[in-house]
Parts: structure tokens; C-alpha cells; sequence
């Protein structure tokens, strides 16, 4: 059952209150302006066993996202296609509210988000990720870990998904005549097909103020968050409103045109930091 | 199963609507004895039964909040409601879609008015036909607004859909699977606050602004249908013979 949180981590009133006010007269307690989005630092391969992997961190948050795939069965309903399974988990290093177990809502519902723009928008191309169509196909499981918490974790794990996925190369895979498929990870043969990319952006509102990129501090006085998923394309591929406010129609469109902006920005610093990674070596490391 | 023409020809819609037309709307309100608000939703074919218990204390206190009731909602679907079984077991759909429509009713109510205490909203899907997530958030306000809670506004919402390249209105489960795009929305039309709002597609700037004015459209419809109900509950005077 969904309940109405408790303040996850209590923010003096007095503190609050002044990143509210200050909010109001459009400036932010970071210094940032309310459409400054924070530095994003991404680390392209971060894992090597994974089969792609970025580490990303958005100011404070860092976000490790990894993909490996497995050979499966394709469903029923689309035979010679590849499958997308996308979890997250809020991990407890992340912040002193995060418990170990299953994912709680805000786990799955982040998870879910990204996975419908992924899916909608086709960002990996499953038509080309079949090995033995009918029989076996490439399931490709991206797995979202946040590490450090300091707000906004939608669009730092969207980040983080994306560049893991245009990091991503497939394995060689050989097939016998009995219809038996073995994996050889140590050769690569091809990228992971891509058709378009996607990253969410999230615009907060607090009072009548609309701000994108919220901290951790920010998001105490957040009642509303607006998450938009935007194609490289400057397409919208998804939304989703989060939080027990409302939004009028007028801050809908408002908050849209901040994130088609901002998105279509992002997508174009994950693909320069990708192909960077290809040609040289990436060296940032968690610290 | 093949993939049916979503429009037709003369330009009408699979099952014979018009891109901006509902399908039929019923609403009951006070449909159970026991709960302190309910009611039964119907979106064409798609029912479902919202009810309310409290304010009320819980013996979960650590939950509680001190300065306003806490809302609890769950957003559950019969395992007979859908074409497959679906499994008792708690999915993430559901487990999304309660977060979804517990955010959606809370801007709402007035919930400072009884700190301390829960304010419990239980939402079954007894059958789905598309558009079950905006049928319990117009079912779960209607509850509420039965169980005499303080309230700003009904919240009603319903679904647009792109389908065969067109907006159209208060899409089912057929629209919403050969479809291009589904997109909820919650609407508090008194107090112009939308309090849901998802896209599950792909959309231009100016699709996206189309399809919210079909909806706040759709929605105005519903608010009516379910204003009228609340009337019919609790304005006429029964007189006794």
C-alpha cells in the first residue's frame, strides 16, 4: 500500500523555509539560476565485467548503472526480438533512509519510467537481437544502483542508462547444429543497436516557482516534480508527475519547453563523453 | 491476435466513437455499508469499486504525521479483471499505479484537518478494459467526497490516446495496446490543477498540447457526470409518505 511519506530526512524549518523564499525571488541555495542544470561527470565503462556500464554522478548523486545481457527465450507475442528489463534499486550507501530489501515504490516507479521511455521511443533495437529467432534471443537487463543520494535520481539513473547502453557491445555467440548457443564474452562483435536516445529531465515546483535539476536540500521543499522524457530528437517520449502537489496546464508547458531544452543538451554531452571513451581511456574513478 | 484498424474509414473509432467522444460514464456513489465513502466507477467496460475507511487511527504510529492525516492507497486488480489471470501477488504495476493514484487525490484533501490520523483509500479493478488508472482516481474522489472528508476539489481524470496517427479521447484497452501513445490525466477543474499526469509514448511539443486539451475536455464531461451523481446521493430530500 502507497502511503504519504514521512520527511525522509528532516530539514530544519528555518533551513527550508529559506531555500523556499529564496526560491520565490528565483534564486537557488546552490547559486545556480532556476534553469541551471548541475555538472554531470560521466564515467563510460566504469565496470569492466559488465557488458556496458556508466558511472554518473550529477552534482552530489551518483548513480551506477550496468548492462548485461543473457541469452533467453523471446515472448510469445514478438518471437525474433531481444527483451528490456530495466530495475533500480536505491542502495542503502546511498543515504541513511535507503534500507536494504526489495525495491520500494520510488525504486520501481524510477525504474519503470525510464523503461517506458526506453521502450517506447526504441532506443535499443530489439528487432536485431535475435540469435535464433523463435528460440533464443538477447535479453538485455539494465540495472540502475544509486549510490549517493543528493536529489534528482530519475534523471541522473536516466543518464546513467543511457550511456550504459551506448557502451554496451555484444558478445560472440556461436550456435551448433543441435540449436545450443554458447557465449564467448571475451570477443565483442558489434555495439548494441541503437536507434534513439532518451534522458529524463525533472522540473520541481515549489509556491509558483518551476526549477529544473533538484538537490537533495531542494527537494524537502518540493511538492511537485514534473519528470519528461526527452528523444534526442527534442521529442517527448514520456512523463511522469511525482509528488502529492498539481501543476496547472500553463506550468505543464512551461516545465516542458525547460526539459526539451535541457534534454536535448544532456543527450548531446552523454554522446560526446561515449565517443571520447571509445577513442581514448576514460580515468575518473568514483573519488 | 492481428492488430485492428484503430480508425476507420468514415473516420470513427474502432467501437464506433468519435475521436473526442467517451465511452458511456457511470457512476454510483455509496455503494457499500460498511466503508465510510464508496463508489463504483464505469468507464464503458471497465468497473471499478473505490472505498474509503477513516480518518481513523492505525496501529502503525510511526507512520503517522503530526500536523495532517497520512493518506494510504492501494490500487489493486481482481486476478479474474484482465484477459490472462493476473497473479494475487502485488506487481510493480500496482505497486507504480497505487504511488500514482494515491499522488493524484491527495493535492485534494484536506488533510491538515485530521493530523494523526489515516486516511485509507482501497482501490479494486473488477474489470479492465483500458483506462483503469483514471477510473479509480475518479472512484477513489468520490469515496472520499462520500466518506464527508474534506475536500478542495473532485479530481476526475481520463486517458487520450494517439491511435492510427489521431487524438482520441478516453482510450480502452485495444486503443491503448495498438496505439501509438496513452496518456492519463487527472484533472481538479475547480481549482485548474492537473494532479496526474503520464505519457506512455512519443509525442511532438504540439501533440502534447492537443492531447491536454482533449483530455481537460473529456475531463469537464466527467466532472459533470460526477457532480450530478453526488447531487442525486445527497441533495434530493426524501420526503416519507
Amino acid at each position: 500500500m502507497s502511503h504519504t511519506p514521512s520527511p525522509a530526512v528532516i530539514t530544519p524549518r528555518l533551513k527550508a523555509n529559506t531555500i523556499a523564499n529564496m526560491l520565490k525571488r528565483g534564486v537557488r541555495s546552490s547559486g545556480r539560476t532556476l534553469t541551471d542544470y548541475r555538472p554531470t561527470d560521466i564515467v563510460v565503462g566504469y565496470v569492466q565485467n559488465a557488458d556496458g556500464s556508466a558511472l554518473v554522478r550529477l552534482g552530489n548523486t551518483v548513480v551506477v548503472a550496468g548492462v548485461k545481457l543473457e541469452v533467453g527465450s523471446p515472448y510469445p507475442d514478438a518471437p525474433s526480438e531481444g527483451a528490456l528489463v530495466v530495475n533500480a534499486e536505491f542502495m542503502p550507501t546511498a543515504s541513511p533512509t535507503f534500507e536494504p530489501g526489495p525495491p520500494d515504490e520510488n525504486a520501481i516507479e524510477l525504474a519503470r519510467v525510464i523503461d517506458r521511455a526506453l521502450r517506447e521511443l526504441k532506443v535499443v533495437d530489439m528487432s536485431k537481437l535475435a540469435i535464433v529467432p523463435g528460440r533464443k534471443v538477447w535479453v538485455v537487463y539494465v540495472d540502475i544502483y544509486v549510490l549517493d543520494h543528493d536529489g534528482n535520481l530519475v534523471d541522473a539513473s536516466s543518464i546513467a542508462t543511457l550511456t550504459a547502453l551506448l557502451n554496451t557491445t555484444l558478445p560472440k555467440v556461436e550456435v551448433d547444429e543441435l540449436g545450443n548457443v554458447r557465449v564467448d564474452r571475451s570477443v565483442r562483435v558489434s555495439p548494441l543497436p541503437i536507434n534513439n536516445k532518451v534522458v529524463t529531465v525533472t522540473v520541481a515546483r515549489t509556491e509558483n516557482v518551476l526549477f529544473v535539476d533538484p538537490d537533495l536540500d531542494e527537494e524537502s521543499v518540493v511538492e511537485t516534480k514534473l519528470v519528461i522524457a526527452v528523444s534526442d530528437d527534442g521529442r517527448i517520449a514520456g512523463i511522469q508527475k511525482s509528488g502529492s502537489g498539481g501543476l496547472a496546464e500553463a506550468e505543464v508547458l512551461a516545465a516542458l519547453d525547460i526539459a526539451l531544452k535541457t534534454g536535448v543538451n544532456l543527450i548531446k554531452t552523454v554522446e560526446s563523453k561515449v565517443s571520447e571513451a571509445a577513442s581514448g581511456h576514460s580515468t575518473s574513478t568514483l573519488n | 491476435m492481428e492488430r485492428p484498424r484503430l480508425i476507420r474509414e468514415d473516420g470513427l473509432r474502432h467501437d464506433g466513437r468519435r475521436p473526442d467522444e467517451l465511452r458511456p460514464i457511470r457512476v454510483s456513489i455509496g455503494v457499500l455499508n460498511k466503508a465510510s465513502g464508496s463508489a463504483l466507477v464505469e468507464y464503458g467496460r471497465t468497473k471499478v469499486l473505490a472505498a474509503v475507511h477513516g480518518p481513523r487511527e492505525i496501529p502503525q504510529r510511526h507512520m503517522l504525521l503530526p500536523d495532517r492525516a497520512i493518506i494510504r492507497c492501494r490500487y489493486h486488480m481482481l486476478s479474474f479483471s484482465t484477459h490472462e489471470r493476473k497473479s494475487p501477488a502485488p506487481s510493480r504495476r500496482e505497486i507504480e499505479l497505487s504511488k500514482v493514484v494515491r499522488e493524484a487525490i491527495e493535492p485534494v484533501v484536506m488533510s491538515e484537518v485530521f493530523p494523526r490520523t489515516a486516511i485509507d483509500v482501497f482501490v479494486e479493478v473488477i474489470n479492465a478494459d483500458g483506462g483503469t488508472r483514471t477510473a479509480a482516481v475518479t472512484a477513489a474522489s468520490l469515496a472520499l467526497a462520500d466518506a464527508g472528508v474534506p475536500m478542495r476539489d473532485l479530481v476526475v481524470a481520463v486517458a487520450v490516446g494517439k491511435v492510427g496517427g489521431v487524438l482520441v479521447l478516453d482510450i480502452d484497452e485495444v486503443e491503448d495496446m495498438y496505439g501509438e501513445a496513452d496518456m492519463p490525466v487527472a484533472v481538479a477543474p475547480s481549482i485548474g490543477l492537473m494532479t496526474l499526469l503520464q505519457l506512455n509514448g512519443v509525442l511532438t511539443r504540439e501533440e502534447f498540447r492537443e492531447a491536454l486539451k482533449l483530455a481537460l475536455k473529456g475531463a469537464t464531461q466527467i466532472y459533470e457526470k460526477a457532480r450530478e451523481a453526488l447531487r442525486d446521493r445527497y441533495m434530493k430530500v426524501k420526503v416519507e409518505e
